[in-house]
């Protein structure tokens, strides 16, 4: 079963090659080239928010954003089409047996939550936001699952799609509203840059969570598989 | 040798190293394994590219470039996964047929 001799040669010579072709490729770049950082804290006064990541993921180039979300999506639906169904709540927790778990999560799970919260308030003017935030509740809601506690396959067959969506759907109406508006897609008036850009955040959170830990649930196989 | 360059080649070695991963190894797990191990390379290069003038302040758009790489790899590898567990459901099987296999 094992690729034979010559083709395990033959991938060896040709990923080392491609590798002293980036190599000379990484070698040539500008040493001190300042990048787009000068362009960014040029224009973050006219961005809603203060930190310059966020800024770049929600404003400057917010449509990367607007299509991760919308990959994470498919990946969620594709997950679930592989099952053959929307309805997670046929999978039954088993909690991984022992004290520890049981405890800890009741203490943990809770501080996780707020700690995703707080990295969602944070993001405007620091490192954090959506992304961080969702990822921090998705892992409470599967540390949940693993101590056997219902968390994201409570979720219904409407619900479950509709907070899945919830990023995507947030994200296009903001981007409809602009261009229907006669902005261009995802261009900000500044003067509502700021509430805009939190909407969309929330929605992303809670988009990003649901995926994770939808993504997570999902995996497990039914029981007629 | 400044530490731009010295993440960049380790980042391109990494790189290397999960290309010939996913060309050789022939479970599934791996292949999934080694896919992620090149998109790790990836962002640790864009994390060094941020880093690479001597200004303090990093430029912001590699790393707005990692965080929606993560998002992107972390759901891709879900769904491989998700797949893999499907066809070993279906077909016991954890790797690709070969070119020569009959079954």
């Amino acid at each position: 079963m094992h690729a034979s001799v010559q083709i395990r040669a033959a991938a060896t010579f040709l990923s080392g090659a491609l590798g002293v072709v980036l190599i000379a490729a990484v070698l040539q770049l500008p040493r001190d080239a300042a990048g787009l950082t000068r362009l960014v804290d040029d224009e973050l006064t006219r961005a809603g928010v203060t930190h310059a990541v966020t800024a770049v993921l929600l404003d400057f180039r917010a449509y990367d954003t607007f299509l991760e979300i919308g990959v994470l999506l498919l990946a969620a639906l594709g997950s679930l089409a592989i099952r053959r169904t929307v309805d997670l709540r046929d999978i039954v927790p088993i909690a991984v047996p022992g004290p520890v778990l049981a405890v800890m999560t009741r203490v943990v799970v809770p501080i996780m939550v707020l700690t995703g919260g707080y990295l969602l308030w944070l993001g405007t003017h620091a490192p954090g936001g959506a992304f961080q935030a969702g990822a921090v509740i998705a892992a409470a809601a599967i540390l949940a699952l693993l101590a056997g506690r219902r968390s994201i396959t409570a979720l219904g067959p409407r619900a479950f799609p509709a907070l899945l969506a919830s990023g995507f759907i947030t994200f296009q109406a903001v981007a409809w509203f602009l261009l229907i508006g006669g902005r261009r897609l995802l261009d900000y008036p500044p003067a509502i840059a700021g509430e805009l850009i939190v909407v969309i955040e929330l929605a992303v959170t809670v988009a990003v969570a649901v995926g994770l830990a939808g993504l997570f649930a999902a995996a497990h196989p039914r029981d007629d598989d | 040798m400044t530490p731009f360059l010295i993440y960049a080649v380790i980042a391109v070695a990494i790189f290397t190293v999960g290309l010939r991963g996913l060309l050789v190894q022939p479970h599934l797990l791996r292949k999934v394994m080694a896919l992620n191990l090149m998109g790790s390379s990836v962002f640790l290069l864009l994390v060094a590219i941020a880093r690479r003038n001597a200004d303090p302040a990093p430029d912001p758009v590699p790393h707005a470039m990692v965080l929606t790489g993560i998002v992107v790899a972390v759901s891709s590898t879900a769904l491989a996964l998700a797949v893999a567990r499907r066809l070993y459901a279906a077909t016991g099987r954890d790797h690709l047929p070969d070119v020569d296999d009959d079954a």
